[in-house]
Formats: C-alpha cells, structure tokens, sequence
C-alpha cells in the first residue's frame, strides 16, 4: 500500500473512538437514568459519526475497493491500535464517567493541534470534531466533579475508577513507528507534547473532586501495537457479529 | 477558500426549500445553513451539503431526499458531503431560528451565552411555551446530538435547545 505509515496513522487515532463508542453505545438503554443514558449514546454518536470521516478517508487510502466498513468490522483483534483506555468495560456508572473524563481531556488537546495537520482531510475533521468534543470534556468534567465531592460513596467509586484506569493513562503519550514517521511529515500530532497540559488539567479537576491523585508510575501499554486487554475480543465479538454472519449486509 | 455565504442557482431555491431535516421538519436545509452550494453544471445539479454534527444520521437521508426531488423536477444531481469549513449555528436563518421556535425548540444563543446557560450559570433560554427565561437545564444532551433538554420552571413544560456550534 502506498502511504501505509498514514493509514496506520488514521487508523490509530480512529480505533479510539470507534471503540469508545462501541462501549457507550453498550449503556443504550442501560443507563444510571434517562438523561445520562440519552447524554452517553449522543457521545457514542458523534465519536461514530467522527470514526466514519476517518475510515471514509482510510479507505481512499487503502484503495482496493476497501470500505469503511471493511475497515471497522473485518480486522481482527491484534490490528486494533486503540489505547488499553477505550477497551475497558463499564463496571460501574463511576467507571465509566472517568474512563470518559481521561479520554476526553486528551481528545480535546489532540484535536486543537490536529487542527494544524499538513494533511487537510485530518485537519477539517480535527475542526468539526473538536467542537463536539468540546461539549464530551464538559460533561464528564462535571460528573467527575459531582461525584468526587459527592457522597461518601459515589467519592469512594469515583476513587477507585480512577486507581485502576490510571495505569492506562500514559500510553496515550506513546508513538508507534508510524507515528513517529507522520509526526516528522507534520501531519501528525506529537503526543509526546500534549503530557504535561494532559496531567496538569486532569489533577487541577480530580483536586476539587477531592480525588487523590495515584502516585504509581507503573503503567501498562500495548494497545498501540495491537495488543490488548482480554475485554477487547469480547467487544469485538458483539460488534462484528453482524458483518461476520451476514457478510457485506448493509442497514 | 473558506464559503461562508452559500451559493445556490436561483431556480433551484424552492426546489431545495421543499427539502428539510426529518428530526425538525419545520426547517428546511437552505433555512438550516446545510447546503453550501447547489450549482446547474452542464445538465447536472452539483449539490454539497455539510452535516450539523459529524454522527447525525440525518445526513443519509437528507442526500437522498435531495437527489429525488431534483428528479422530480427533472434535475440528475451529485451530492457532496465536505466536512471543512465545519458548520456552525450561526448559519441558521432568521427565518429558520423563528421556525424552530414556533415548533417549540428554543433556538441557539451566542457563544457566550450558551456556555453560561450549559455550566448552569445563567438563565437565559427562553421557554418556547410561555416565554419565560426562569428556565433550567436538565441535561447537556437532548433528544438528538444538535439540542440539549431542558424545563421551564414557570409553565413545567420541558422543551428542547438548539445548542451553540462555533
């Protein structure tokens, strides 16, 4: 494939969202209440609506006749190159508003620099998606907040969401090969950059959530490279049935 | 070159207007601010819309009611769907904005604004039943990705916001 470094590139920055949103979708129905059921599966659209701009776009690369579909539903679970983040379940409500909180605070700075990308197609997606993510940040931020400095038991939820996902939180900041490739094209965004305004909003938040802030610096990676959490293949199970049984069927 | 101002034949205007949004119909795409361009090029109607919200399912449909009512009147046409430059709220029409209220959704404020009335801060959206600005959020997502839900706390009724894109 010509410009394979670039479809990886997309790729990689696709599979988070589409996964993302395959797990809110999940809570469609299931909710804690109608207005956070409603709220999670309007997030889950958007981040949809974004991954199909990116495997549209994908897909022209590839060439092939490959389609955005081919490219959501036909990979198997080590060509996903989501971050371990995304692929975690929805243990609980407080689970899943951190899980949330951590991926949209990192969303948000990546798409104010993606904005700039020499590439055009990733810079106009970057500008209509930074716009919904915008309001993504704001809803979880506020959840974190309400539940941090909530009862003593939504404070001791929130805490413990936070102590198991935050060991997923530094492979955002990872590049793969392709990554470092693109970066030096100037259509990529360096991630390496976006750490420190990353930690220091995520603290500034979790602090008036009277959260602490875990002191661990062991923390896992893998996803880039396509090596996941066991959850994945299960969440991969339920989204690709479909196109598996029926091939090729459409809406 | 960024359009702003879309540029549509004049003899396609009422064909077009007769298209709008299945989740608001009162609002047609033209009074929306969704099609960018709609130019007869050599027997064909070249058509290029931008969608409201990147997921909004609307989009699918509204592509295909425009290729068939420009059969109807007896126009081929390809649509395009550009995502840059991104669509923002201030592309609804006056007209448009009364339409959406008539039909009971409050329409979108300024940036400013709505950020205050999102965050709780202010009231300010007014209650598309009685007019009332003693308004409440309920939640920052609605019935559909474009609208946020909210109660007047006069008349009770809940109704929906457009929200402010920019």
């Amino acid at each position: 494939m010509k410009n394979e470094n670039l479809y990886n590139y997309i790729l990689g920055v696709a599979d988070n969202s589409m996964i993302l949103g395959q797990r809110l979708g999940e809570l469609c129905g299931h909710g804690p209440s109608l207005e956070t059921d409603i709220a999670c599966t309007n997030v889950s659209l958007d981040l949809f609506g974004q991954v199909r701009s990116y495997f549209q776009y994908a897909a022209e690369i590839a060439g092939e006749e490959k389609t955005e579909d081919d490219i959501a539903f036909l990979r198997r679970e080590r060509e996903y190159r989501n971050v371990l983040l995304v692929e975690q379940p929805n243990t609980d409500f407080a689970y899943t508003i951190v899980r949330q909180f951590l991926f949209d605070v990192y969303h948000l700075l990546f798409l104010e620099q993606m904005q700039n990308s020499e590439d055009e197609t990733l810079a106009a997606i970057a500008k209509k998606s930074i716009k919904e993510v915008s309001y993504h940040e704001r809803f979880s931020t506020d959840w974190v907040k309400r539940l941090g400095d909530g009862t003593e038991e939504s404070q001791q939820r929130i805490q413990k969401a936070v102590n198991n996902l935050w060991t997923y939180t530094d492979e955002l900041f990872h590049q793969t090969e392709s990554d470092k490739v693109m970066v030096a094209t100037g259509v990529a965004v360096d991630v390496t950059t976006l750490k420190d305004a990353y930690y220091a909003k995520v603290n500034s938040v979790l602090e008036i959530a009277t959260i602490e802030v875990p002191e661990s610096k062991w923390f896992q990676k893998g996803g880039k490279n396509g090596v996941h959490t066991e959850h994945l293949g299960f969440l991969l199970a339920d989204m690709q049935y479909m196109q598996r049984t029926y091939p090729g069927m459409e809406w | 070159m960024t359009i702003i101002t879309p540029i549509i034949d004049e003899q396609l205007y009422p064909i077009l207007e007769q298209v709008s949004d299945p989740e608001i119909p009162v609002l047609s795409i033209l009074e929306m601010g969704v099609v960018r361009l709609a130019q007869l090029i050599d027997g064909v109607v070249k058509v290029t819309i931008t969608p409201t919200y990147s997921g909004c399912p609307a989009m699918d449909v509204i592509g295909d009611d425009i290729k068939s009512i420009l059969k109807e009147n007896g126009y081929e046409s390809t649509i395009k769907l550009v995502l840059s430059p991104a669509w923002t709220t201030d592309w609804i029409t006056e007209k448009g904005r009364k339409a959406l209220l008539d039909y009971g959704i409050a329409p979108p404020l300024g940036a400013e604004a709505d950020k205050d009335v999102l965050l709780g801060n202010k009231k300010l959206v007014g209650c598309p039943q009685c007019g009332s600005t003693n308004t409440k959020m309920v939640s920052q997502f609605g019935s559909t990705a474009c609208k946020a839900f909210f109660q007047c706390e006069d008349c009770l009724e809940p109704f929906d916001y457009f929200k402010c894109l920019k």
